[in-house]
C-alpha cells in the first residue's frame, strides 16, 4: 500500500472509531435522563470488548484463508501480521480499519434493547454475537460465498446493516416491551445531543464509506460523494413526509432521514454514481419514515428504531445496488445494476446474499439471547425499569442534582 | 408579614422582577417549575409518534413582604405578568409567622 492509501485508510480508521461515540449520543440524546448513561455504556464496551476479541480470534476467523464460510485461526493473536514485511504493515492496517466496524456492529443493537437490558447480560451478548453472528457473515460476504457469486456490498450495508438490523428484532423479540409501551413512551431527553451525534456519524461515515476503497483512489472518491448525496438527499425525503404527514419539519425527521441515508449508500457507496445517491437517498427517506412505524402495528418494541432505520435502510440500499451499479464508470469488474444492463442478475444475487444473512443473523442472534435468559437473565428487575438503569447498574446520575457529598465525611 | 408566590410564565421573569423592585421589593427567589391550571398542554411529535405533555414550564416566584407593601407588591405582579391568555398564572398570598436573617439574627419585619 502507498503511502497516500494508508494515510488515508489510517484517517478512516479513525473517523469509523468516533462513529460510535457518535452512535451512543445519537441514542443517548432519544433514550430518558434516567438511562442515558447506560446506553452510552453499552456503545462503550463494545469500545472495550471488541478491540481485543477482534486482534485476538475475530479478525482470523473473518478474514483469514480461502473458506466459503468461515476463516481460520492462522492469524489469531495477530500471529504474522507485522510491520517490517513486504506489505509494509498493510495486513495490519487493514485489521485495524475493519476492527473499527466490528466495534460499532454489535453498538447499533444497543439502541433497540434500550432501557430493560440488564448490563451483564449486554456484556456478554456484544462479544459472543460478534464471533457467532458477525464473523461468519463478514466472511461470507468478503471472500467467502456470497462475495463470489458477486452480490457486492461496498462498506457493509449487508454484513453490518442489515446484519444487525435483524438481529436487533430478534433480541427485542426475545427481551420483551418495555413495561408500558407503547402507551407509555417518553420523547428524547436530549435533541441537541441527538443532532451532535447525527453530525458525527456523517462526518465518520465518510471513512467508514470512502475508506472502505482501502486506497485513495478514484472510487474513495466517489464513495466519499455518495455519502455526501445520499444523506441530504434522504434527510430531505424523511423531514418533508413528517412536514406533510404529522404537520411540521422535526430536527429528528431530519437527523433519522440523514442516518437512513447513510446506512442505504454504504453498500453501494463504491458501486453507483452520478445522480444515483440522490434517487437511493429520496427513496430511502420515505420508505424508512413509515417503516418506523411497523413496530407499533406487529407490536416489538425496538426502542429506537434500529430495525426501522438500519435493517430497512440497509435492505433497501442494498436491493438499490442491485439496479444502480455502474461498473463501467467505475473501470471496475463487477456485475452491472438493472439500469445499467446487467439484467436482474445482480438484483438476484442481492436478494440471495441478505436472504441469508436475515435468516442466519435471526435465528443465531435469537439462539444467543435465549442461552442469556436461561442462565443470568436479559431484563432489569421491574422496580430498576422504574427507576431507571443508570443508578442501579453504574451508580452514575447523568444529571446531577447538585447536592452530593462524599462518603465518610 | 406576607409570603407571596407567585406562578407565572417563564417569559415574564424580568418584567415582574423589574415591576417588583419598582414598588420597593427588595429581594425574591425564583424557581423553574411545571405545572398546568386552565392551560392545555402541548403536543410534540417525534419519528410521527405524538407525546402529549401536560406540565408547561413555569416561574415560581417568591417574596417576603411587609403587611404594607403586600398590596402594591401583588398589584406590580399581577399588572407586569398579565396577556390575557390562558397559562398567565396565579398569584397567593400566605400570612407569615416569622423571618430570621441568618446573617445577624435579626427578626419579624427586621429580617425582610
Amino acid at each position: 500500500m502507498d503511502s497516500g492509501d494508508a494515510a488515508w485508510v489510517l484517517t478512516s480508521a479513525a473517523l469509523v472509531l468516533f462513529m460510535t461515540p457518535g452512535l451512543a449520543l445519537f441514542y443517548g440524546g432519544m433514550d430518558r435522563t434516567r438511562n442515558v448513561l447506560n446506553m452510552l455504556m453499552m456503545n462503550f464496551w463494545c469500545l472495550l470488548i471488541i478491540p481485543i476479541v477482534w486482534a485476538v480470534v475475530g479478525f482470523s476467523l473473518a478474514q483469514s484463508g480461502d473458506g466459503a464460510f468461515l476463516g481460520n485461526l492462522d492469524l489469531a493473536f495477530l500471529r504474522g501480521l507485522g510491520i517490517t514485511g513486504e506489505d509494509g504493515g498493510s495486513a495490519l492496517l487493514t485489521v485495524a480499519f475493519l476492527g473499527m466496524f466490528a466495534v460499532i456492529t454489535p453498538a447499533l443493537i444497543s439502541g433497540a434493547v434500550a432501557d430493560r437490558m440488564k448490563f451483564s447480560a449486554w456484556a456478554i451478548f456484544a462479544p459472543v454475537w460478534l464471533l457467532l453472528v458477525f464473523v461468519p457473515v463478514f466472511k461470507w460476504v468478503y471472500g467467502g460465498w456470497i462475495g463470489d457469486r458477486g452480490a457486492l456490498d461496498f462498506a457493509g450495508g449487508t454484513a453490518i446493516h442489515v446484519n444487525a438490523g435483524i438481529a436487533a428484532l430478534a433480541a427485542v423479540l426475545v427481551l420483551g416491551k418495555r413495561k408500558g409501551w407503547p402507551s407509555q413512551g417518553h420523547p428524547p431527553h436530549s435533541m441537541p445531543l441527538v443532532m451532535l451525534g447525527t453530525g458525527i456519524l456523517w462526518f465518520g461515515w465518510f471513512g467508514f464509506n470512502a475508506g472502505s476503497a482501502l486506497a485513495a483512489n478514484g472510487q474513495a472518491v466517489q464513495a466519499f460523494m455518495n455519502t455526501f448525496l445520499a444523506a441530504a438527499a434522504a434527510g430531505l425525503s424523511w423531514g418533508f413526509v413528517e412536514k406533510f404527514r404529522d404537520g411540521h419539519f422535526t430536527n429528528l425527521g431530519v437527523a433519522s432521514g440523514i442516518v437512513a441515508g447513510l446506512v442505504a449508500i454504504t453498500p453501494g457507496a463504491g458501486f453507483v454514481a452520478g445522480m444515483s445517491p440522490i434517487w437511493i437517498g429520496l427513496a430511502t427517506g420515505v420508505i424508512c419514515s413509515f417503516a418506523v412505524g411497523l413496530k407499533n402495528k406487529a407490536g416489538y418494541d425496538d426502542a429506537m428504531d434500529v430495525v426501522g432505520v438500519h435493517f430497512v435502510g440497509g435492505l433497501v440500499g442494498s436491493l438499490a445496488v442491485g439496479l444502480f451499479a455502474d461498473p463501467e464508470f467505475f473501470g471496475g469488474e463487477f456485475l452491472a445494476g438493472a439500469f445499467y444492463g446487467g439484467g436482474f442478475k445482480l438484483l438476484g444475487e442481492q436478494f440471495l446474499g441478505n436472504g441469508a444473512t436475515i435468516a442466519y443473523s435471526f435465528v443465531v442472534t435469537t439462539l444467543i439471547m435465549l442461552a442469556l435468559k436461561a442462565t443470568i437473565g436479559v431484563r432489569v428487575a421491574e422496580g430498576v425499569e422504574d427507576s431507571g438503569l443508570d443508578l442501579a447498574e453504574h451508580a452514575e446520575t447523568a444529571y446531577s442534582s447538585g447536592s452530593a457529598t462524599l462518603a465518610g465525611h | 408579614m406576607k409570603l407571596i408566590i407567585a406562578f407565572i410564565k417563564p417569559f415574564n421573569l424580568e418584567q415582574v422582577r423589574d415591576s417588583l423592585k419598582s414598588v420597593g421589593v427588595s429581594g425574591m427567589s425564583v424557581s423553574d417549575i411545571s405545572g398546568f391550571g386552565r392551560q392545555r398542554g402541548q403536543t410534540e411529535v417525534y419519528r410521527g409518534a405524538e407525546y402529549e405533555v401536560e406540565f408547561v414550564p413555569k416561574v415560581r416566584l417568591e417574596v417576603i413582604v411587609t403587611d404594607e407593601l403586600a398590596g402594591p407588591a401583588v398589584a406590580a405582579i399581577e399588572s407586569s405578568a398579565h396577556s390575557g391568555e390562558i397559562g398567565d398564572g396565579k398569584i397567593v398570598v400566605v400570612a407569615v409567622e416569622d423571618v430570621v436573617r441568618i446573617r445577624t439574627g435579626e427578626r419579624g419585619a427586621d429580617a425582610i
